[in-house]
């Protein structure tokens, strides 16, 4: 996978992770170009298309885009399941996440994405390992760190 | 739904919460940009600030920062801040410092040492949680200052024995981004037959990361990774085969570990099928098993799991094409698509279209695909989405052959007239080469290309009008089909420019095929032209202009209409330079050239080399290396592949067509000949050298011709090529022959008894020929016969580079054999050899004869013994078509001799052959019956063995 964009039915962009190296003004002429090409295809349409020489992988939840940027030889049905697990990931951390929760929170949007995908492959396809994982993290941010003192063995 | 801990909200940072619904209320970008800009210096007074900022106030403006950035803001500071949270041994402090780090890479050097440091501590502290973040934080910046300090640590870490599970899987796929960016820097090694093992971990998520990884890896070594099949053969058939087995939190929607199996199955993709039997029956199992699942029933209605096993059919689909190699398994899943075509799913046709593009290309699948050309055409004209139609053209594109090319180029020229306007350009140029390649009759390619001109005018390239020019003038058989057909289009009262630059062009060069019907005689020609004068652009006009001047060579009868026209004030006042100059030049050349030097200077075009079509390459470079389905490559059952059986060949390398066509780009006439450059038999009033030394000889292009060509083997003994001859019986110019490393091209001129050719060498390539010698042998009896002298030529030709040689030839007394061209020389150390049969034949020495109808009548019964006539009947090998006829009797070199055979359908024909020792008068007559589509050709001459070889010379012509 190439880009993941998150974006609103307003064009408004949630979330960007970047698997390829590009310069910021490429980035943003990519997503401006792609919410404008995304937003303007009609609700019953296929989620792929073809663009520029990157096949996209797209699907509309509520208010929100997930689009994703796959190279040829990529399968674009696995790639709609990634977007949906994604979905499903968020789903159960926010409980029935809305946009809202994206936006006010979007850092861990990218933890959560960070566990999952990672170079742009799945890294851990397994709902529960993920959010074992977050769960985790969370968990450390109430503790004061005893790292220096007992390097952490009691966590696992 | 059970909520998470309530903690993981906001995280107390309730300053970001703030901020960011301020940020959402701003009415106004300006109100928002002033927004930001008041927290950014905010938040600079704060970094730059006397009081030190503790931790949590260093994470909450650090995260506004990354905020502000995501929302498209520029952002200049903050990156030392963040780099501090890095070393915070609070872990919400460090996974910010991290984020920003990660979203805003910067290269500045003093940082990226700080920040490597960090990530350094963080991997040596034992502690998975802190060394996965610092591994994100690699895999996400990725560049090659985090890969020189830490390609070869994190192999370490990947296969050592006591590293967790969570950090295999970031190390893994880590370390493929690494080798991504900086292939380079990361060392392969012994660690590497370790990652091939962790295809048997325990851990299904540490096998999905490895899998990506050693995908990677062995896409670049395959070598280095091949053990790998088999292990991936038996974890795919482990997933895949047996039902019993639990996956637990891998199976998704009733669909086991389809991720992984995804990826196993792209793994298996790098490589040819195994060759252990074994293994290869157990690889056919697990895909036979995917094959049949997809008929099963499903386990749920939700799109997901329909997605998920779908997911897996078609990469397992992918594979079954890249192996190509099992007849029963490749049907199979040309039928499975064909389901697929006809599916209620969109995004499912979508797939099978674009899948099927790829098993056409399958010997054993073209022709099972070539079955649902039907449905495929019917997508074409009723999906609603756009995306989807572009998938069924490229499918009807990659399924196309000889059996169905009609058939598509109707449905794809009709789909145009509708055609989104996104892919009109793209459709023109899949049209255009189909129709170039499966010409059978070129009448049919003109159609098709004058079609596309009038449905999308504008999306014609320019590539595609010059490539129909290109071939309208190496192929005579369609020269006056071409005149006429042009001629009638331009009727239409409002065309297309394109239509008027072809036109143009094609009337210019072939105006005279036509020119015998009153109703397309010269004038009307030119009066139809210049009536689209006005409305054309400047280059069109300039093209237009050049017509004219051959006009005034074809046809002396409209030399004063035209030059009438270029004396006008609007042409030579013409506020444009170019064309100013051009009225001028071609009104002062028709004014003082004689009409043999003007025949010289507009002789028709000589033919272009063949090659590769520039529009495909044009094609090529639209789709990305990648996306085109190669239509030249399909294998067929022999084991060729069928662009053999064409004149170009396929792997040529592309070059701009633009290097040899057309009077728009090149300053001045179009055609006049190279061999005027040498020949220069012209006075020498200034202007018209001036004009003619802008000229370059056309074959020129080739010098842009650079490619890398297999070791041509030399023959000592060349087979005498005899390709071309009999395309130049009734022609005397175009190439003769042409290799991957020479192109031969040839002028001639004949007068009475004596002959001359030019013979053009051209090196296609870009390295030197050298020693290179080209003589000419005649069979012994040929030699009393026919007395052909070379002048030598230059030993040695530069690559891109065209040589001449001249041959003087001499007709002693009618003779049948022909004389061979030899030609050698070294390229690249290996010596060529080649051999060409010279297109000298008897009817090159006629002299026309003009007679009456009586006279041809009274000669025709004298010349009545038996054998003094010739007669053979024939069926027509070309369209029959009255005006081509004609162009090629005339070329032949005898008069054609208008209302002498009472019925006007037949042609007659008179002339003088020429030799040293001889006259020899001959009359001829061609019935054609275009019923029967034959004709019978008769041919009477004082002397048996003309008769008997002008028939075998001519009968080869229709």
């Amino acid at each position: 996978m190439q880009f993941m964009l998150l974006f609103s039915r307003q064009g408004k962009l949630r979330l960007q992770k970047w698997y390829v190296p590009l310069s910021d003004k490429e980035r943003k002429k990519i997503s401006r170009d792609l919410v404008q090409t995304i937003l303007a295809r009609k609700p019953k349409m296929c989620s792929f298309l073809e663009w520029r020489d990157l096949k996209i992988v797209y699907k509309r939840y509520a208010s929100l885009y997930f689009c994703c940027a796959v190279e040829d030889q990529d399968n674009e049905l696995i790639t709609l399941e990634i977007i949906h697990r994604y979905v499903e990931l968020l789903d159960k951390y926010f409980g029935s996440v809305c946009e809202l929760d994206i936006i006010f929170n979007f850092e861990k949007a990218y933890f959560i994405l960070d566990e999952f995908l990672l170079g742009g492959e799945a890294q851990e396809t397994s709902k529960k390992n993920v959010l074992k994982a977050i769960e985790q993290a969370d968990l450390l941010q109430e503790v004061s760190m005893l790292s220096s003192i007992d390097g952490f063995s009691w966590l696992f | 739904m059970n909520k998470m801990p309530a903690v993981s909200k906001g995280d107390g940072m309730r300053g970001l919460a703030v901020f960011i619904s301020d940020i959402r209320n701003c009415k106004s970008k300006e109100a928002e940009i002033k927004r930001i800009n008041k927290e950014l210096a905010n938040i600079r007074s704060k970094f730059k600030g006397d009081k030190a900022l503790d931790g949590y106030s260093k994470k909450k403006y650090v995260c506004k920062l990354l905020f502000i950035f995501l929302l498209g803001h520029d952002i200049d500071f903050g990156h030392m801040e963040a780099v501090n949270l890095l070393s915070s041994n609070k872990y919400t402090e460090k996974q910010i410092g991290y984020l920003f780090i990660s979203v805003l890479v910067n290269s500045n050097s003093d940082l990226i040492r700080l920040i490597n440091n960090a990530i350094k501590n963080d991997l040596a502290s034992r502690n998975p949680t802190f060394m996965n973040l610092a591994l994100h934080c690699i895999a996400n910046v990725g560049s090659r200052e985090m890969a020189e300090a830490f390609a070869s640590e994190i192999p370490r870490i990947l296969v050592a024995g006591d590293t967790m599970d969570c950090v295999k899987q970031s190390a893994a796929l880590c370390l493929l981004r690494l080798n991504r960016t900086s292939p380079d820097l990361v060392p392969m090694g012994e660690w590497t037959a370790r990652v091939v093992h962790l295809l048997n971990d325990q851990h299904l998520g540490v096998v999905t990361s490895a899998t990506s990884l050693i995908t990677t890896l062995a896409q670049k070594s395959p070598d280095n990774f091949k053990t790998s099949i088999s292990l991936a053969i038996a974890r795919l058939s482990r997933i895949v085969t047996s039902t019993s087995i639990d996956l637990q939190d891998y199976t998704y929607y009733f669909v086991a570990a389809p991720w992984l199996s995804v990826k196993l199955l792209r793994l298996l993709q790098c490589y040819p099928p195994p060759e252990d039997t074994a293994l290869r029956s157990r690889l056919t199992e697990c895909l036979e098993t995917i094959l049949n699942k997809a008929q099963e029933p499903p386990k749920s209605k939700k799109v997901q799991h329909s997605n998920a096993k779908n997911a897996v059919l078609f990469e397992a689909i992918s594979l079954i094409i890249h192996h190509d190699s099992e007849p029963t398994l490749l049907v199979r899943a040309c039928n499975q698509l064909g389901q697929f075509l006809q599916h209620r799913e969109t995004n499912l046709r979508y797939l099978a279209l674009e899948s099927m593009c790829t098993l056409a290309s399958s010997e054993f699948s073209h022709e099972a695909v070539k079955t649902h050309i039907d449905t495929v055409i019917n997508a074409l004209k009723t999906e609603r989405d756009v995306s989807v139609r572009q998938r069924a053209v490229d499918l009807l594109y990659a399924m196309c052959d000889r059996s169905n090319a009609k058939q598509i180029v109707v449905e794809m020229l009709s789909y145009l007239e509708t055609a989104d306007y996104s892919i009109r350009e793209e459709i023109v140029l899949k049209v255009a080469i189909l129709a170039e390649k499966y010409a059978v009759d070129y009448t049919w390619y003109v159609d098709t290309i004058l079609n596309l001109i009038r449905i999308a005018g504008d999306y014609v390239s320019e590539e595609v009008w010059y490539r129909v020019i290109q071939i309208v003038i190496n192929r005579d058989d369609v020269q006056g089909y071409a005149a006429k057909t042009v001629f009638e289009a331009l009727q239409a009262p409002a065309c297309h420019e394109n239509l008027v630059k072809v036109g143009g062009y094609i009337l210019g060069e072939f105006g005279n095929l036509i020119a015998g019907d009153s109703r397309s005689s010269p004038l009307v020609q030119f009066n139809l032209l210049h009536s689209k004068f006005h409305l054309c652009s400047v280059p069109t006009q300039a093209l237009l202009l050049s017509a004219y001047i051959k006009f005034i060579n074809l046809f002396p009868e409209v030399k004063a209409t035209i030059q009438e026209v270029l004396r006008s004030d609007s042409q030579l006042r013409n506020a444009d330079v170019e064309l100013q100059q051009r009225a001028v030049e071609y009104l002062r050349l028709s004014c003082i050239a004689s009409t043999d030097i003007l025949a010289t200077v507009f002789e028709e075009m000589p033919p272009f080399p063949e090659r590769e079509s520039s529009i495909l390459a044009k094609l090529k470079r639209k789709k990305g290396p990648g996306n085109l389905p190669d239509i030249d490559a399909r294998r067929n059952v022999n084991g060729n592949t069928e662009h053999s059986e064409k004149p170009e060949p396929a792997n040529k390398s592309s070059f701009a067509l633009l290097a040899d066509l057309l009077p728009t780009n090149r300053p001045r006439p179009a055609s006049a000949s190279p061999i005027m450059l040498s020949t220069a038999t012209l006075g020498s009033t200034p202007p018209i050298t001036a004009l003619l030394n802008l000229n370059s000889p056309p074959s020129t292009g080739a010098s842009l011709l650079v490619d890398v060509f297999p070791e041509s083997s030399c023959l000592t003994a060349p087979e005498v090529s005899e390709e071309n001859f009999f395309r130049f019986v009734c022609k005397n110019n175009g190439v003769i022959y042409e290799n991957q490393l020479l192109q031969i091209g040839l002028k001639s001129e004949y007068r009475q008894n004596l002959g001359r050719i030019y013979v053009f060498y051209g090196n296609k390539t870009s390295t030197q020929f050298l020693s290179f010698t080209s003589s000419v042998t005649s069979p012994d009896s040929l030699k009393t016969q026919l007395i052909v002298h070379a002048k030598t030529v230059d030993p040695i030709i530069e690559g891109g580079a065209q040589v001449q040689q001249i041959l003087n030839i001499e007709c002693v007394s009618d003779f049948t054999d022909a004389p061979v061209l030899n030609v050698q020389f070294r390229y690249g150390g290996t010596l060529q050899n080649i051999a060409v049969k010279l297109p000298v034949m008897l009817n090159k020495f006629f002299q026309p004869t003009e007679m009456t109808s009586q006279d041809f009548f009274q000669r025709w019964k004298q010349l009545g013994a038996p054998q003094q006539e010739v007669q053979k009947i024939f069926k027509a090998k070309h369209p029959m078509d009255t005006d081509v006829t004609k162009a090629k009797i005339l070329g032949f070199g005898v008069t054609l001799l208008e209302r002498v055979d009472p019925n006007p359908e037949n042609f007659v024909g008179a002339g003088v052959i020429h030799s040293k020792n001889s006259q020899v008068g001959c009359l001829l007559r061609l019935e054609p019956n275009t019923q029967a589509q034959m004709y019978r050709l008769t041919l009477r001459t004082s002397r048996d063995s003309v008769s008997q070889r002008l028939c075998e010379l001519l009968s080869e012509q229709f």
